[in-house]
Order: C-alpha cells, then structure tokens, then sequence
C-alpha cells in the first residue's frame, strides 16, 4: 500500500453526506506501530532493569560489579555505540536530500561501529566466563548477563537489519517503502542506544562506585 | 400447582441437609484470628449484597417488565443520559468501597500474620507473663516437620499446642513453595525456601484439627497434611513428656535423609533436636561444607568476595572485632593471619589482636 | 568422527521412543482418536480437492474477516480440549476418596490441571477475544482491513503454533505439571527436570509473539484508520473496549515474555533468577508474572463488556445509557488494572500496608465496573427487549459476573483471602467471572455476529438449549465448590480423605456434565443453522436492527467491506444513517487498493513451532538450522515490495449489483 490517491476537488454542497464518493487512503500506520512495539520492547527492558535492580547485590559470596568491570573498556564500548547513533543521523540527513551513495556510506560505517561495540562485549563476555564469573555463578551474574546480552542481542538483530536495508536500498534506491524502513531502524537504532545508556550508567558506573 | 408444594420444602430440607451437614469450618473455626477472620467474612459479604441484590433485582425486573410484549412500559428510544442517575450510580458503589477501604486498612494490620497476639479470644487479652509457645515449622517433599525449640522435641505430620495460649510459628520450607494452613486456627502463610515466615495464632477449643499444605507443591501434595492437635494446658505437657520419651534424635544427616522426596509419612516422632539445626534449615547449610546463607547475604553486603568485596570485609571485621566475620572471610580465602597481614598492611593504625 | 551414538544425540536431543506413551492406555486410546479423526479429515478434504483453496482462500489470507474466523475455529477446538481436561477433573475428584485413588495418579492428574488452565486462557479465550475483535472492529470503524494485513496472518500462525505444541505434548512427552503459572522453584530445572515445561515455556513464547504483533496492530488500525468523521467520542463502544484490551495487551505481554524467558535460561544455561541458591529469588517470578496476568483477566474481559454494550442497546432498541460514562470506566479499569497484582498473593507475606494498598486499589476497580452494569441496566430501562438468544446470553451475564465481582472483592480483603487463597472459593469466584463474564459474553457475541460473518443466523431453539445448559450447569458445577471452599478445602488436590466431602463433588461433576450437553448443543446449533441456512438467510445484512456500522454491509461483506468508505456524523452511526433515510449508491464505483494475500506468515510461524519443539527436546542442530532458516525467510519476505493488487471496478459493480438485487428481493 504505497500509492494514495488523490482527491478530486468538490464543493461542499456535491459531497454526499454519508460516504465518500472518492476513497480517501488511510493514514500509513507503520511509523505508530513500529514505536509501540518499541515501547513494548522498552518493557522487556525495563522488566530486566527491575530484576537487575532486585538481584543486582545477590553475589553469591563471589565477585561483584566493583571486582569485574573494565570501565576503561566500557568506555570505549560505549562511544562506539555512541557514535553509531550519530553517523546513523547523517545517513538519514542524506536521505532527506535524497542521496543514495552518501546514506550507504554512513550505513556501513554505523554498521561497522556496531559490530566493533559487539566485538568488544563479545570479549568483556569471554574473559569474565573464563575468569569464573559466568552467569552461573551468581543472581548478580544471572542478571548482568541477561540485561547486557538482550541488548547485545537486539544491536545484532539491528546489524542484520541495516545489512539487509543496505541491500535494498543499493538496488532499489529510496523509495517510499525504503525510507519508512529507515526511519524505523533509526527508530530502533536510537532506542538501544538509550536502552544502553541506562545499563552504562545504572549496571557499570554504580556497580563500580559500590 | 401442588407438585411445587411438594417440591419446595423438599428442596429446603435437602439443602438444610447439605449444608448442616457440612462443616465450613472457615465460617466456625476454633481460633481466635481465625474467627476475626470469619467475622469479616460475613461482614464484607453483607456490604457487598448491599449493591448485588439490588442489582440483580433490577435486572431481572427491567427485562420482565421492558420486555417487547409488554406494550404499556413506557419507550423512550434516545433517552440515553441522566446526571442525577450517573451520580448515584458512581457514589453508591464508592461509599460502599470508602466502608470496606477502611476496614480492610484496620483489619490488614490487625490481623498481620506478623503481628504478636493482643488477645487469646474476645474480651480475653493475652496475659502479662505469658510465654508465646514457638513452633518452627519446615515444608518437606511432602511432608510437615514441626520443631519446638523450647520443649527440644520434634515431629513428623504432627503437631500439638495448648489451649488459649499465643502460638509464634516460624515457617520455612527446603525445597519449593508450599503453604501453611490449619484452617480451624488462622489464615495460611506461604513456606518458602531460605526465608522465614511467620504466624501468630491462637487455638481457643481442644480438638483434633486438619493441617495441610495450601500450596501446590508437586506429586506428593495431595497428602502432605498433618494433624493439630488443641490440648490443654496438662494434656499438652503429657503430649511432651510422652515425645521426649521416644528416644530417637533429629541431627543433621537425619534432617537431609527426611528431606528427600517421599508422600504419605506417618507420624515420627523426635525425642532430641540437634541445637542449631533450625537456623541451618532455614539458612540452607545442613549439608556440611555448604555456606550457611545468612552469611552469604552478609559477605553480599559488604560487596562480595571479589578483590574489593573481599578487602572491604576484612577492613569491617577487624573494626567490628567480629569473630564471626572474621572467621568466615578467613575461611573462605586464606588462613586467618594471611587475612590480618593482607588487611593491615594498607593500614597504619594499630590492630586488634586476632584470636 | 562422530560415533552413532553422538550423531543420534544431535539430530534428535533428548527425544528417544520412551517419549511415546505407549504404556498409558488413556493417551493410547486419545492417540487413536485423534489419528482416526485427523486422517478422516485430510482424506475428506484430499478427496474433495479443497486444499488448493484451503490454501488460496484461508491459510495464506490476509483478510480481517477470515482470520478472525480461523481464530473462532482454533479457539473452539481448543475449547473441546480444555472443556475435556476439566471433565477429567471433575470426574477424578468426585471418585477419589479414602482407599478409592481414583483413575488419574498423580503424575496425570497435575498435568490435566496444568493444560486446563494454560490451554483455557492462552488457546481458548484469547483467541476467541481476538478472533472476535479482529472481525468486528474494521467493520465498526468503516475501514477495508487493519493496518498491518500480513503481521494479522503472521500473529494467528503463531498462536495456532503454540496451540499444536501444547497438544503435542499429549503424545511425545509429557505437559508441565507445575500449576498454570508454572511458580519456581517447582519449575525450575531441579524440580521439573523433564520436558513439560520447556513445552509450556515455548509454546507460550510462540503464542505471545503472536497476541503482542495482533496488540500493536489493532492500537494502529483504530487509531489510524477509523472513517472520516468518526471522532474517538464517536467510537462504537465495542470499538472503545478493544482499544483498551490491546493497549493492555502491548503493555503486559512483554512481561510475560521477560519473565519466560529468564525461566528458560535458569533450565537451559543454570542461570540463578529463581533459584533457592546462589542468590535467585523465587518471589520475583510471583510478582513478574502477576503483573503480566492481572491485566490478561481484563484483556479477557473488556472487549466482552463491548459486546455486552453493544448486544443490550441493539435489544432494548435504545441508545445506549451514558456513553461518556462507559468509555471513562474503560480507561479507569484499564489504568488500575496496572496496580492490583499483589492481590494474588497476599499471603507471600509482604506486610499489612503493603497488602491493604492493594486490597484497596482491588476494591476500587469495582467501582467503574459496577458503573458499567448500572448503565447496561438503565439501557434496559424504557427500553423494548427483544429475547434474542444474545440476549439470554447477557442477562445470564449480568446477574452470574455481579456474584462473581462480589466473591473476588470479598477476596480483595487480605485478612478473608487468609483463610480462602488457593481454595475452591478461590476457583469458584474466577471460574464465575471467567465463565460468567468471558464465556457467557463469547456466546453472546457468537450469536451476534455469526450472520454478518456466515450469511445467516444461528438457529436460536439449540441457541435457548445450549444456553440453559450453560447456565444451570454453571451454578450446579460451582456453587459447590464455593460451600467446599468454606469447608477449608485447597485446590489442585487428587485424592481425598473426608468422606462428608464427596457429595459436593459429586453434584459439581454432575454440573460439569450439564456444561458438556450445554457444548454439545452449540455444536449442534452450528450444524443444524449450516443445514438451515437458506431458512435462516440474512439477506438485509442488518438482521438485528443494528446501530453500528458492520451492519450496513452486506453478511457477508464483500472482501474490501464498503464498497465507499462511510462518513460518520454521531454515535451508532448506522442507526443515524437508517434515521435519515440513507439510500445506498448504486453506481460511481471505482477499483479497489486491497493487500495480498501471502504464505510468509504461516511459513514463519512453521519454522518457529519446528524450533520450539527441537529447543524443548534439546535438538540443538535442527533449533540452530530452523532459527536461520527464520531468519532468512523473514530477510527474504522484506524483499518482497509488491504486496498489494486493485480489485477491478467490474468486479466491485457485480458484487454490488447482486446485493442491490437481494435487498430488493428481501423488501418484497
């Protein structure tokens, strides 16, 4: 449903009073149902916050945030994924002004920090479950691990999304259809990086001043 | 016509029968919270029929009487809106809520499983001196064990307590979530793994009662129920005496032999407890070599056992000159003066002698 | 090399022939059952050649219409299902006392009551819900369809996945035996080692990635796509309920999804979420999955208080009393549902305040509730009422969920709940509400619609007979277990010892069995109204005298429902319209834009029950390969852009042409 049709023009007087003579197309729904299931997603957050929050001190007489996390390497995390929200923000400038080549450009290199963001906690994740500090090991652990590896999982989800996007939009140019999928994926895109400003500031920065 | 003067008082016997011969006993239990409880049973019930005869009146009224055959009742097609009506219709509902708000508030706190007794039975306040007799209570699979600490006895699906005297129990369970309830006493209260609820109760008649399990607990919960027993104040130390008699003791192998999985106990009976065993029970450590989780919330607390946790507990335990923390956090990670040397080494202020 | 042994470990798991029980004569004789009347089936339609248009016309559309149809039909089987655990129930309480352990072990037993309680909520009343919602609400707003065509197909393949992997479990394996709600640490791994709840885990999960996609869907298309003039005061109160029941639904499904989710990772990885050790927390489960099931019941009900709404005013003739009120009870409900979930369990200990707070709040909802009733009464009042079989329905409602709402307030007092929590008084009250409420308003609803959505109506004597068997039954089923309750009885229980108990027992399976002859008879109302339906043909459209725009098209409507979208101009817009002498166009029609139909979502939804059934039997190579082939097939349907097509004007002229014939026809 990409077309809309146009209105012929009438005097008020011609408009039958119960139907419309011409069919006027419904508003496109797409950008209001992405943003619900984004807050709906932005529940499954919230529930692993709150579970975070109840089992976050539960150590098991074992390590706690203080003893594990590298801050310095969160840090650089942290700014790649950052930084991918605003190159994501120019490709979508280079959308408004219509520009294939420019838009693809920035893509990759969202893509590109998104997986150095992913290679990193890949790590952050290896070397604690080889350190011993597994998510077995603990609630404390249980709770980190669900909490940092949903979203880890979601900015996956959101690389095959921009690789698939790229795709379509190098073959099919911007298009309609292909813009609200950009917009949406900005949408989601944004929306892990606030998710993650959360675990940053409320798993790693407290956990480390306890 | 005389089929249904037949058939009336017939239905009215049969259903006197029925519920005469029912004991409900939440409605006519034999302990004082438990009659409060049923006090506000009835109460709130009666409130409520306030607003729901009336309802159900009007409704089958209106349909007799609007129905299309009956072409006298007045039709009023559009009539749709009446703010007087709508007024009634919110506020009648809401001062009955505003009633049963405030006695829900009062009755809450009053009669807060947490809360200790204030009175053995109406107009009958718990007297000055009186003891409140503990009983420490474990949820097996599927089975209830009943430890008094005072009387140094325990029981197996069996339990006794005296008359008119305040109950203390203090609930645990070892492996799921069951529930305690006696329902001639009090209301129930969940039995949780590594917590410890509790239930201030009193028993005002002697009598043999059914306990049970009022939470499903698996393939043996059917038949986790176990008996109460109401005595007086003489029979219940006889009950005592003729349990101390018995001979055998509860000890901690005993205890996890009794854990495992089995329905359908028969009544056993312990004539000696192993002094902390329900403080192990409860914390999780029968078993030796387990730690005990009270000691892991505390170890938690001062931030776990990594680099910093651990150094954090050491620093506490010397200035506390607590033994137990000391202990534990030497018995964890090292011997006890590698622990004092690690730990006043980054100190310059003198420190306590370490037993 | 891989040895045999390993190879066999990674294509099938944990599943060996032991999962088959061959060994219990109940599931042997179901089995047979089942397979005789499923090869019966697929040689029926194999021999009548239907499956290409069983293909075409359902499994593959994206119309509103015959989705919410297929909904009807998954929810009704499941009913059958459901309805048979409970007889199973009922059955083996009403023999099993004192040396007689009845014919269920415990073993079965746990599991029937189990699958009556998941299967009931998830596979029979959330489907028919939705079903319902999803035909009637585009029809109520003057839309073609709702806003997302093809995720509606994909959200009703996923529900009927996690439908197929709960009745799988019958006959590989074993269902979860942990109560509806699966507490830990009973579920967890150490207690519930075996595959029950994995499959209840998964099926869930599927099912609910369904029901969210449906919830975001239906928000869309009444917030998007209502008619021109058609403000949200304009709205048809069913229209109003389903609003909230979706918003409801997108607000408290990823809970559930949560807190499953963090289930299976203590089973699968030995995580410590809600274990008794390492520092998990059992209570949190309670709370996490309460918050998600509080606001399920209202989901459940509120699109049937819509219907109720809609059903007394198209009766009694009259508008319908304070519809400002009604939409403003709505909200309040939907809003406070959100803070009453501690009610369900009181007695977990959380201290007085806290347990009076939300007692309170509890007691509060009664309030708009009760206003809700006052104002279907005062619809009745002055009105003239039609004894429709819908209405029988609701009156039935009326009077059954008011005792009901009276029982779950009583149990809103913490002190009272003491004595009542998991006893029969506490199954008595939600099985009132459910039935009284749910059930009760889905037959009401049934027979409303059924002639816009088939053409013709049901036939109303088997309509009365399954109605006053439903009825009777209910109270001769339930009122028992209210005294039983009283007598301190607790539910889930499989053998008994008190002998004074069996009588009550006894008269509740009896009750059962009059629901049964109640089921029996709408089965039979749907037969005899198919053999009927020239006699019972509804050739208007509007057979009722409706007030609401889904009555203004044709029963059934044509595919793209208004052949011109309506413009609306006041509340119960087609009466409005049938009080200004509308006059139906007859000509100036134009083609229509509609979506097509597509196979995408019924292969996604495939591809998720393959990977639910390999992740519950420890399958990991056919888990990983099917999630990429999900994967895939998703990546490969976004690249299908051409996802819609014109209905020719010729075909919207004849279409409209016969009607305009019928209704001539019908006015002779």
């Amino acid at each position: 449903m990409s077309e809309i049709a146009i209105p012929t023009s009438q005097s008020a007087a011609d408009e039958p009073r119960f139907y419309l003579k011409v069919d006027r197309h419904p508003d496109n729904g797409t950008l209001l149902g992405f943003w619900l299931y984004l807050m709906s997603d932005c529940l499954v957050f919230a529930c692993l916050f709150a579970v975070y929050g109840v089992l976050g001190r539960s150590y098991a007489a074992g390590p706690s945030g203080a003893d594990l996390f590298d801050l310095p390497l969160v840090a650089i995390n942290t700014s790649l994924l950052l930084l991918s929200s605003i190159t994501y923000g120019f490709a979508m400038l280079e959308m408004q002004r219509k520009r294939v080549a420019p838009v693809l450009a920035w893509l990759a290199i969202t893509g590109l920090f998104g997986l150095g963001f992913l290679g990193v906690e890949l790590y952050e994740f290896h070397h604690l479950i080889s350190e011993g500090a597994g998510p077995q090991r603990s609630a404390f652990l249980s709770a980190f691990f669900a909490l940092v590896g949903t979203h880890g999982l979601h900015v996956t989800f959101g690389i095959i999304w921009l690789v698939t996007l790229m795709v379509q939009v190098g073959t099919m140019g911007l298009t309609r259809e292909n813009k609200r999928r950009l917009m949406c994926l900005s949408m989601f895109w944004h929306f892990l990086d606030v998710v993650w400003i959360g675990v940053f500031t409320f798993v790693y920065l407290m956990g480390t001043l306890r | 016509m005389h089929i249904s003067k037949v058939i009336r008082p017939l239905a009215l016997m049969a259903a006197t029968a029925l519920l005469a011969g029912c004991n409900m006993v939440v409605l006519n239990p034999s302990g004082d919270i438990a009659a409060q409880q049923a006090k506000l049973v009835v109460t709130s019930t009666l409130l409520m029929l306030l607003i729901v005869v009336p309802v159900i009146a009007l409704t089958f009224f209106f349909a007799w009487r609007y129905r299309e055959a009956n072409k006298e009742a007045t039709f009023k097609p559009d009539w749709d809106h009446s703010t007087q009506l709508e007024l009634i219709i919110w506020a009648a509902p809401l001062l009955i809520i505003i009633a049963l708000g405030a006695i829900t508030w009062i009755s809450t706190h009053t009669l807060d499983p947490y809360r200790p007794l204030n009175r053995v039975a109406l107009n009958k306040p718990v007297p000055r001196d009186a003891k409140p007799l503990v009983v420490e209570v474990v949820a097996l699979d599927w089975k209830w064990l009943f430890i008094y600490p005072e009387q140094g006895i325990a029981l197996v699906n069996e339990m006794a307590a005296p008359v008119d005297r305040p109950i203390q129990f203090k609930i645990t369970a070892s492996s799921v979530m069951n529930a305690f309830y006696v329902p001639a006493l009090a209301g129930m209260i969940y039995a949780m793994p590594g917590m410890e609820t509790k239930l201030h109760a009193v028993i005002n008649a002697p009598g043999n009662y059914d306990g049970f399990s009022a939470n499903y607990s698996g393939e043996g919960f059917s038949h986790m129920k176990f008996r109460f027993h109401g005595l007086s104040e003489a029979d219940f130390d006889a009950w005592v005496k003729k349990n101390k008699a018995a001979g055998q003791q509860l000890d901690r192998p005993g205890y996890l032999a009794l854990a495992k999985p089995s329905a359908r106990e028969p009544v056993k009976t312990f004539a000696n407890v192993t002094p902390g065993l329900w403080d192990a029970i409860v914390n999780r450590c029968v078993a030796e070599g387990t730690m005990c989780m009270n000691r892991m919330m505390a170890i938690d607390m001062h931030g776990g056992m990594g680099k910093t946790g651990s150094a954090r507990l050491a620093e506490a335990a010397l200035r506390a000159g607590d033994d137990d923390l000391i202990r534990s956090y030497a018995g964890e990670v090292c011997t006890v003066a590698e622990a004092v040397a690690d730990a006043s080494s980054s100190k310059s202020a003198a420190t306590t002698a370490v037993r | 090399m891989f040895k045999d042994q390993d190879l066999a470990t990674l294509i099938f798991g944990r599943l060996t022939w032991e999962a088959f029980p061959y060994h219990e004569p109940i599931l042997v004789a179901t089995f047979i059952g089942v397979a005789l009347g499923g090869l019966a089936l697929l040689g029926g339609l194999t021999y009548f050649k239907v499956w290409g248009h069983l293909w075409r016309e359902w499994i593959t559309s994206i119309d509103h219409k015959k989705i919410g149809i297929m909904y009807m039909v998954l929810g009704i089987i499941m009913l059958l299902r459901g309805f048979a655990d409970a007889l199973m129930m009922r059955l083996q309480q009403a023999v099993a006392f004192g040396d007689n352990m009845g014919y269920l072990p415990p073993h079965h037993y746990d599991q029937v009551f189990t699958a009556h309680g998941v299967i009931m909520i998830f596979f029979v009343a959330m489907p028919l819900v939705t079903g319902l919602m999803n035909y009637v609400v585009p029809l109520q707003i003057g839309a073609r369809d709702v806003a997302f065509p093809f995720l509606n197909n994909f959200s009703f393949w996923m529900t009927t996945c996690g439908a197929v992997l709960v009745m799988m479990s019958l006959f590989v394996g074993e269902f979860a035996k942990t109560g509806w709600l699966a507490y830990p640490p009973l579920s967890g791994i150490l207690h519930s080692p075996d595959v029950g709840v994995d499959y209840y885990i998964w099926s869930l999960q599927i099912a609910g990635v369904g029901t969210l996609l449906s919830g975001i869907n239906l928000i869309a298309t009444i917030v998007k796509m209502r008619a021109p003039g058609m403000g949200m005061m304009k709205m048809p109160v069913f229209t109003w309920t389903s609003l909230c029941t979706n918003v409801l639904i997108v607000a408290a499904f990823p809970v559930l999804t949560a807190v499953l989710a963090l289930l299976s990772l203590d089973r699968y990885v030995g995580t410590a979420f809600f274990t008794n050790d390492l520092g998990g927390n059992a209570m949190m489960y309670v709370n996490l999955i309460w918050i998600w099931g509080h606001p399920e019941v209202y989901i459940l009900i509120l699109p049937l208080f819509g219907a109720f709404s809609e059903i007394v005013s198209t009766f009694s003739r009259k508008k319908l009393f304070g519809y400002a009120s009604m939409v403003y009870a709505t909200v309040v409900i939907t809003i406070l549902s959100y803070l009453v979930w501690l009610h369900h369990f009181f007695t977990m200990g959380s201290g007085a305040s806290v347990n009076s707070f939300f007692g309170i709040t509890t007691m509060i909802i009664s309030i708009p509730t009760g206003a809700k009733i006052f104002n279907w009464l005062f619809t009745m009042y002055h009105g003239r009422i039609k004894f429709e079989v819908p209405m029988l329905w609701t009156i039935g409602f009326m009077v059954t969920f008011v005792i009901g709402g009276m029982t779950g307030v009583l149990l809103a007092v913490p002190p009272a709940d003491f004595v009542l929590h998991n006893s029969l008084f506490l199954i008595a009250h939600f099985h009132n509400v459910i039935i009284g409420g749910v059930l009760f308003g889905l037959f009401a609803a049934i027979n409303y619609w059924f002639p816009k959505a088939f053409g013709y109506k049901l036939d109303s004597f088997w309509g009365k007979v399954s109605f006053w068997f439903w009825l009777v039954g209910f109270y001769v089923a339930f009122m028992p277990l209210y005294v039983l309750g009283l007598m301190g009885v607790t539910r889930r229980v499989s053998h008994f010892e008190d002998q004074s108990l069996q009588i009550w027992f006894q008269v509740a399976a009896f009750g059962a069995v009059l629901i049964a002859v109640g089921i029996a008879a709408f089965l039979i109302q749907l037969v005899v109204s198919y053999r009927n339906r020239e006699a019972l043909r509804d050739h208007t459209g509007d057979p009722w005298n409706g007030r609401t725009l889904e009555w203004s098209t044709s029963s059934p409507p044509p595919a793209y429902n208004f052949a011109f979208t309506p413009r609306v101009h006041d509340n119960d817009a087609w009466y409005d319209m049938k009080k200004a002498n509308f006059q139906r166009p007859l000509e100036g029609f134009a083609a229509i834009h509609m979506p097509s139909n597509t196979a995408a979502g019924f292969v996604l939804a495939v591809l998720s029950g393959v990977m639910g059934f390999a992740l519950i039997w420890h399958m990991w190579l056919v888990a990983a390969v099917s999630f990429a082939a999900l994967i895939i097939s998703a990546i490969v349907h976004t690249f299908n852009y051409k996802r819609d097509y014109h209905i020719p004007v010729e075909d919207v002229v004849r279409t409209e042409a016969t009607r305009t014939r019928i209704l001539a026809a019908a006015h002779v």
